[in-house]
């Protein structure tokens, strides 16, 4: 342990697992003595799932240094795959958990099955290439999901993509009904569940990261052509990211969509990869508990300020740009690196600010 | 003949798309940057326009200048106060940036001009014109459309190729630190533009609306997202390749809608966009950068 505490890679590790799990229990506890309101209790599901969602997008922009526009699509294929696996399991199989879980496997494997064709095509090209690539394909996904029919009736599993091909039977019920989605859900998601979704999440990233693999998989972001020249299969490295990327997003999704009673495809559309890659940028890029951070405070920010109404997205939008300024801005860096120089000028006197050197 | 219509229809979408279109190629071109507010701020020229024409009762062509003025300032002060601190610094904080000025846009739009779709009334008087004994109709629209998009597109290739502007928008956009050096003031250069594609955009507002009557905050997001799109299918950074793209990606929708299937038409649009790029990596128009090792 000691030894582990010594390595700054798995220092860093440790306070991420340990600031989710404190954040868990304090939530749990506060639940279980009914100190939170409904809305409260309804926000609990979502933000773990936007945690997650937020923690895989990282992998590939940040530590794989790839510009994905197009993460909703694997949380919506994950979320509809989830839903007709949770309706078709629920006779034969009797526990809810054990039903969501196969639902949120099931998502995860749809959606990483889609990351793997789909990074075929899209990985042979880079930069911002590749990001309209990444948004064609997850308007795709929402295009083609938003037009699927599924179905079960006496005669058995009916698939289809066009509303006259569907005939279900006389009793024949729709798991998803095209444009209109997924209606009928059953709540399956909870907020245990929630919370161990971004554990698994994080386990599976933060090892990967600090794996071999993500060792390679930085020097490709870092330097494409260095890393190939020494033996890097950087096609390869950039795949793996892809599919673990779209694996979790596609068990994140299944969640979401197990946590309504009714789900439509418009809900994966752009603005949602978008809302997501905010997160993952405003948290810092490679940062896994700067997402995890970030996720929580964007998601809670809108909702918190709901009695605002009207006034609500725009005090949002002017925070974002204030922030990215901020944050990114040279002429803004320099002045806080002037003014804590003069801080730290205060404390030592005799040495200027800025000239520690 | 019903070919013929649908054609000529795509075409007229397409030379909105394609408006909007070389809006996102200049400011790529010269800031390297993806505008992702471009789409608001077709928006915002629209409602001006409703605006000057309704509640004013002015003529349809002075709203059209009156929208082009306002988003030609609105642009500016975007980009000085929203772009301009972000300058050198990642391309995904400015894109970031961007899309937060999208959502100011959208929902400033919400409390002026509340959420409830307007009825835009298009700024065309001309009456259709049949011929082939009604079997083809073309509206004004799409001829005022077709027409506009000509114009500009001429406009803007003798501006680039001719005027002292005109060059050192190019030449910035070739090489920014290069163009500094020849006395090119760059962030003036990079104003213009989005000046200009922020005019641009107004117009495309008008026409969009003309065609599609309903105005609502959100009108200019899928356009944006398509003319976007249309950029890239052109090779973005590339005025002629915005135009091509944008009229293509109106005939490849219109006649998807037409022939193969009304609900997957996002699907073959962006499908198409997809096999494109993996052919032509750069876009059709594009010039493909040779990597240096």
């Amino acid at each position: 342990m000691k030894q582990l505490l010594k390595n700054k890679n798995s220092r860093t590790n440790m306070i991420t697992y340990l600031v989710v799990i404190v954040a868990y229990l304090i939530m749990q506890t506060l639940n279980s003595m009914d100190m939170l309101g409904s809305s409260v209790r309804g926000y609990l599901v979502p933000l773990c799932v936007y945690i997650s969602l937020a923690v895989s997008l990282n992998l590939l922009v940040g530590i794989c240094g790839e510009l994905s526009l197009g993460h909703a699509g694997f949380m919506g294929i994950g979320a509809f795959s989830g839903i007709v696996i949770a309706s078709l399991l629920k006779g034969t199989v009797q526990s809810d958990t054990l039903r969501l879980i196969a639902a949120m496997i099931a998502g995860g494997a749809m959606a990483g099955v889609m990351g793997f064709l789909i990074g075929i095509p899209v990985l042979r090209l880079r930069g911002d290439y590749l990001a309209i690539v990444t948004l064609a394909f997850g308007e795709i996904m929402k295009n083609i999901v938003g037009n699927t029919y599924v179905g079960v009736d006496d005669t058995g599993f009916h698939f289809a993509i066009s509303p006259t091909k569907m005939r279900l039977g006389e009793g024949g019920k729709y798991f998803i009904n095209g444009p209109l989605g997924a209606t009928g859900v059953e709540k399956l998601a909870n907020f245990t569940m929630g919370f161990l979704l971004v554990m698994v999440t994080l386990f599976v990233v933060l090892n990967l990261i600090n794996s071999k693999e993500g060792r390679a998989i930085r020097a490709v972001r870092d330097n494409r052509i260095a890393a190939e020249s020494v033996g890097i299969n950087v096609t390869a490295f950039r795949m793996k990211a892809f599919v673990v990327s779209a694996f979790l997003a596609g068990m994140a999704g299944a969640l979401f969509g197990l946590n309504y009673s009714a789900i439509t495809a418009t809900k994966f559309n752009f603005n949602t990869s978008i809302n997501i890659l905010v997160f993952v940028v405003l948290g810092g890029m490679g940062n896994i508990l700067g997402s995890v951070i970030s996720a929580t405070v964007l998601y809670i920010l809108p909702e918190a300020m709901r009695g605002l109404e009207d006034f609500r997205m725009i005090l949002y939008a002017v925070v974002l740009i204030l922030v990215m300024l901020f944050t990114w801005s040279p002429k803004f860096k320099e002045a806080t690196a002037v003014f804590t120089g003069k801080i730290k000028g205060i404390f030592r006197p005799g040495k200027e600010a800025g000239n520690n050197e | 003949m019903q070919v013929l219509q649908y054609l000529i229809n795509g075409i007229s979408i397409g030379a909105v798309y394609a408006i909007i279109a070389l809006g996102y190629t200049m400011v790529y071109g010269i800031a390297k940057m993806l505008n992702f507010a471009h789409g608001d701020v077709i928006m915002v020229g629209a409602y001006i326009s409703f605006c000057v024409t309704n509640y004013l009762g002015l003529p349809a062509i002075v709203s059209v200048i009156a929208a082009m003025g306002v988003c030609t300032i609105l642009g500016i002060i975007i980009e000085k106060l929203a772009y301009k601190p972000l300058r050198g610094t990642s391309s995904l904080a400015v894109l970031i940036t961007a899309i937060g000025v999208s959502y100011f846009l959208q929902n400033a739009a919400q409390l002026i001009w509340s959420s409830s779709p307007k009825n835009f009334t298009s700024i065309v008087t001309m009456d259709p014109i049949a011929l082939f004994d009604g079997r083809l109709i073309i509206t004004g629209e799409v001829l005022v459309t077709v027409l506009i998009s000509a114009l500009v597109m001429v406009g803007l290739t003798l501006f680039t190729g001719k005027t002292k502007t005109g060059k050192a928008m190019r030449a910035v956009s070739e090489d920014r630190d290069a163009a500094q050096l020849m006395g090119i003031n760059v962030n003036q250069t990079i104003s213009t533009t989005f000046a200009i594609g922020s005019a641009l955009a107004a117009i495309a507002g008008v026409l969009l609306c003309s065609t599609v009557p309903t105005l609502m905050p959100t009108t200019g997001s899928m356009p944006g997202i398509r003319a976007f799109t249309a950029a890239v299918l052109g090779g973005i950074g590339s005025i002629p390749g915005a135009m091509l793209g944008g009229i293509l990606l109106g005939i490849i929708e219109t006649l998807s809608k037409a022939y193969l299937s009304t609900q997957f038409s996002d699907a073959i649009v962006f499908s198409v966009l997809i096999i494109i790029l993996l052919v032509k990596p750069a876009g059709l128009l594009g010039k493909q950068v040779q990597e240096k090792v």
